[in-house]
């Protein structure tokens, strides 16, 4: 088999497996910082027993986004070795930020919110919940300069020619403010508060409908549901900026996510498609002009297609266009879930809908499901470019690592993950069975 | 030797490296000594004595793994893709460490447990042995190509040397974890601990003559640094005086005076190595005419310049939380709640 194939499986496979844990530590990080603001502020021990429960709930996870998280560093090194020389002098610098500024910070103050509630003071402690989502944040702030800067290059130089050839730094804050890293990062985060919010939001609706642990529950609810609602709220904006940075930065990307063939034409909208790339075109149900409207106002605005790139310089089309799509349907649902649930919490009945709580039970597969389609439409979409319009994917790999290696660590990551996703799956549904403590007198 | 920046960025990643063998080592000594404990209590305590820590600890190797990628991108390619397999069994191992520490106490079956333990057992045991064993190849040379790239195979990384500085790394840690553990414990497991470190520091007295002996006789290019920069020879001497001073401090029960006595051992060893090999990152054998260097193998001296800016605020940050840390959970372990 293809070293390259091999290779993008291999990371693919565990990059994916990684990001189901960084972003359930960030959402469920501000609620629980929120939590234990109220518990100080009101001093309700039901602030608390939630506060205990969620902690435990995170530790897991975060525990699964450390063991996973030390993988990717590695395998920049072990599997693009040719990538890592050619970036290493821009994209080493975040990297190093990342584990200096916040994994310090995280992994030091998540030790005293899971084991110090006793060593530290009230204040202290609800300082300590702050500066956990702080350095969650902090880390993906860091993380996502790092890919923003392999999706829209900016602030570096090429010295050396051939293979030689590298980048090098010549303004820092352009490569870290690269084009598109703010409009990344926040729907990053987003992304992560739905993640944490709904698996809140999944859990409370669990117990509602199983008359268990009630007060706890409608508390635990309320907050998911109000996270969940400004957050899909917001997904709208941060997803547009999104959309309109890649239609302006990487337009083969852009015309690969609405599957735009034609050169220079209106663009349409597909509410609903199937991608037909042998023929170049999309079955389904599309308004027309609607891309075109919503990037430039103009519904009869040209918008460059994937014909006016050599058949080489596109990404894979179909998978770009059905990954994106997705994504978007699921954000809606998950806005009409919000809704829904602040509508009736405001009218006072939100515990009475079961319809809705079970609606509710798997919902918290959404936003993940999210998650993992949009960074899929991020990375398919900048195809063949692992550097977009710098260095090709086929050229960063190491050359001195044989395929029958990378299948080797592939089988093994795939068999360690698939156990270690059976025991994360099985310790949290004993966790959510058992429940919280009940309430001390 | 004149202090520029490449010379600043090569000693500041063999400070991380220190850090992570000083902090991290012990977590890995525990576990490694782990099964001698029987009783699940005991196991426990264990655990909970690096609990709040080993996963700040370990942040230390993730840091000089970024640090290197950013600082000398080329050792960073050529190392880790040379040492494929290796590397991937290394994260093997790190994954159940770090797993089974978190796993373990989520369910009471014994069943469930003897699995974890011999997990975090095994998963500390390998990360140790395959850790030195990487080191002692860097230390004692690897084929290099004129292309930068790494031109040897995987058993010839199985040199008696690297593995005998595998079994180093592992002797040391288990010696160094079991004096952490004198600091954690208390009743008969403080009697256990304080049995396994001397246990271990005999291991630890004999590898450690073989190893320096190993080093000086068979590393032509350590013997040669040291007799350029005869100062060099103060970090050898330190160390043999902090071992000394350990075997002293282990018979008249002095807990915390042999654990200091250790860590001063691994910073002074870490001195050693990093004076002997500087400027060589990857020492090229046969061909030392590739070796990659602090010189020949860094980044822009701007990227560096920013690195050091980067570190310089962040370090004195790293090191508050660090003590802010181990000073919230310093002294014995008790079982509570919240407890693994």
């Amino acid at each position: 088999m293809d070293t390259v194939l091999l290779a993008r499986l291999q990371f693919a496979l565990t990059i994916s497996f990684h990001y189901l844990f960084p972003p359930l530590t960030i959402g469920l990080g501000v609620l629980l910082a929120a939590m234990e603001g109220l518990h100080l502020k009101t001093g309700d021990a039901l602030y608390r027993r939630m506060s205990e429960f969620w902690a435990r709930v995170l530790g897991l996870t975060f525990a699964m986004g450390v063991a996973t998280g030390i993988v990717m560093e590695f395998e920049f090194g072990t599997n693009w070795a040719a990538y890592s020389r050619f970036v290493g002098d821009v994209f080493g610098s975040p990297l190093a930020a990342e584990a200096v500024l916040a994994f310090f910070l995280e992994s030091v103050f998540l030790a005293v919110v899971l084991f110090g509630r006793d060593k530290v003071g009230p204040v202290l402690y609800f300082l300590s919940t702050v500066l956990v989502a702080f350095g969650a944040h902090l880390s993906a702030f860091w993380i996502i300069v790092a890919n923003s800067w392999q999706q829209t290059p900016a602030g570096f130089r090429i010295v050396g020619e051939g293979a030689a050839a590298r980048a090098e730094i010549v303004d820092f804050w352009a490569m870290v403010f690269n084009p598109s890293t703010v409009d990344r990062f926040t729907h990053t985060i987003v992304g992560a508060w739905q993640s944490g919010a709904f698996l809140v939001v999944s859990v409370s609706a669990f117990y509602l409908l199983m008359r268990r642990h009630e007060a706890f529950a409608k508390a635990s609810l309320k907050f998911g549901l109000a996270l969940a609602l400004l957050a899909s709220l917001s997904q709208l904006e941060t997803g547009h900026m999104s959309t309109l940075g890649v239609a302006k930065n990487q337009p083969a990307k852009f015309a690969a996510i609405e599957a735009h063939y034609e050169k220079s034409a209106p663009a349409p909208l597909h509410l609903i498609g199937w991608v037909d790339a042998k023929n170049e075109r999309v079955r389904g149900l599309a308004v027309p002009g609607l891309a075109s409207f919503l990037l430039s106002g103009d519904p009869h605005r040209p918008v460059t297609g994937l014909r006016a790139f050599p058949p080489q310089d596109r990404p894979p089309v179909a998978a770009v266009f059905l990954t994106h799509h997705m994504m978007v349907s699921i954000g809606m649902a998950l806005i009409g879930l919000s809704l829904l649930g602040v509508f009736f919490w405001r009218r006072g009945t939100l515990y009475e809908q079961t319809w809705l709580l079970l609606l509710y039970l798997p919902s918290f597969l959404l936003p993940q499901a999210a998650n993992q389609l949009g960074w899929q439409a991020a990375e398919v979409g900048r195809q063949p470019w692992l550097v977009y319009n710098l260095l090709r994917t086929s050229e960063g790999v190491s050359k001195v690592v044989p395929a029958g290696h990378i299948l080797f660590s592939l089988l093994l990551f795939t068999l360690v993950y698939a156990g270690l996703f059976l025991v994360y799956a099985y310790l949290l549904a004993a966790k959510v069975l058992h429940g919280p403590e009940e309430a001390r007198s | 030797m004149s202090l520029d920046l490449n010379a600043v960025w090569f000693f500041l990643v063999a400070l991380l490296l220190a850090g992570y063998a000083l902090l991290d080592g012990f977590d890995l000594g525990v576990g490694a000594l782990h099964l001698f404990a029987e009783k699940d209590e005991d196991r426990r305590v264990l655990l909970n004595a690096i609990g709040p820590v080993w996963d700040g600890n370990e942040v230390w190797l993730l840091t000089a793994g970024g640090a290197v990628f950013a600082a000398f991108p080329p050792v960073y390619a050529t190392v880790f893709s040379g040492f494929y397999l290796a590397l991937m069994l290394l994260l093997v191992a790190l994954i159940a460490r770090a797993v089974a520490i978190e796993f373990r106490s989520k369910q009471p079956m014994p069943l469930w447990r003897s699995f974890w333990d011999r997990a975090f057992a095994a998963g500390s045991i390998l990360a140790a042995v395959l850790l030195g064993v990487a080191f002692g190849n860097l230390v004692r040379g690897v084929p290099v190509g004129a292309d930068g790239e790494f031109a040897g195979a995987f058993f010839g990384l199985l040199h008696p040397y690297p593995l005998l500085m595998g079994f180093f790394a592992l002797a040391l840690f288990a010696l160094h974890g079991a004096l952490y553990l004198t600091l954690k414990t208390e009743g008969a497991l403080l009697e256990k601990a304080r049995g396994w470190a001397r246990k271990a520091f005999d291991l630890f007295a004999a590898v450690f003559i073989a190893m320096m002996a190993c080093t000086l006789f068979f590393i032509p290019r350590i013997g040669r640094a040291l007799g350029e920069h005869p100062l060099l020879l103060l970090a050898p001497l330190a160390a043999i005086l902090a071992v000394a001073n350990l075997r002293r401090e282990l018979c008249r029960g002095r807990d915390f005076q042999a654990f200091l006595s250790s860590c001063a051992l691994i910073l002074a060893l870490a001195a050693f190595f990093a004076g002997g090999m500087f400027p060589a990152l990857v020492y090229s054998l046969p061909e030392a005419q590739n070796s990659l260097s602090a010189y020949n193998a860094s980044s822009s001296q701007k990227t560096l310049a920013i690195m050091l800016v980067i570190a310089g605020l962040g370090m004195p940050l790293v090191i508050a939380y660090k003590a802010f840390v181990y000073w919230v959970f310093r002294g014995k372990v008790t079982l509570g709640p919240a407890s693994y």
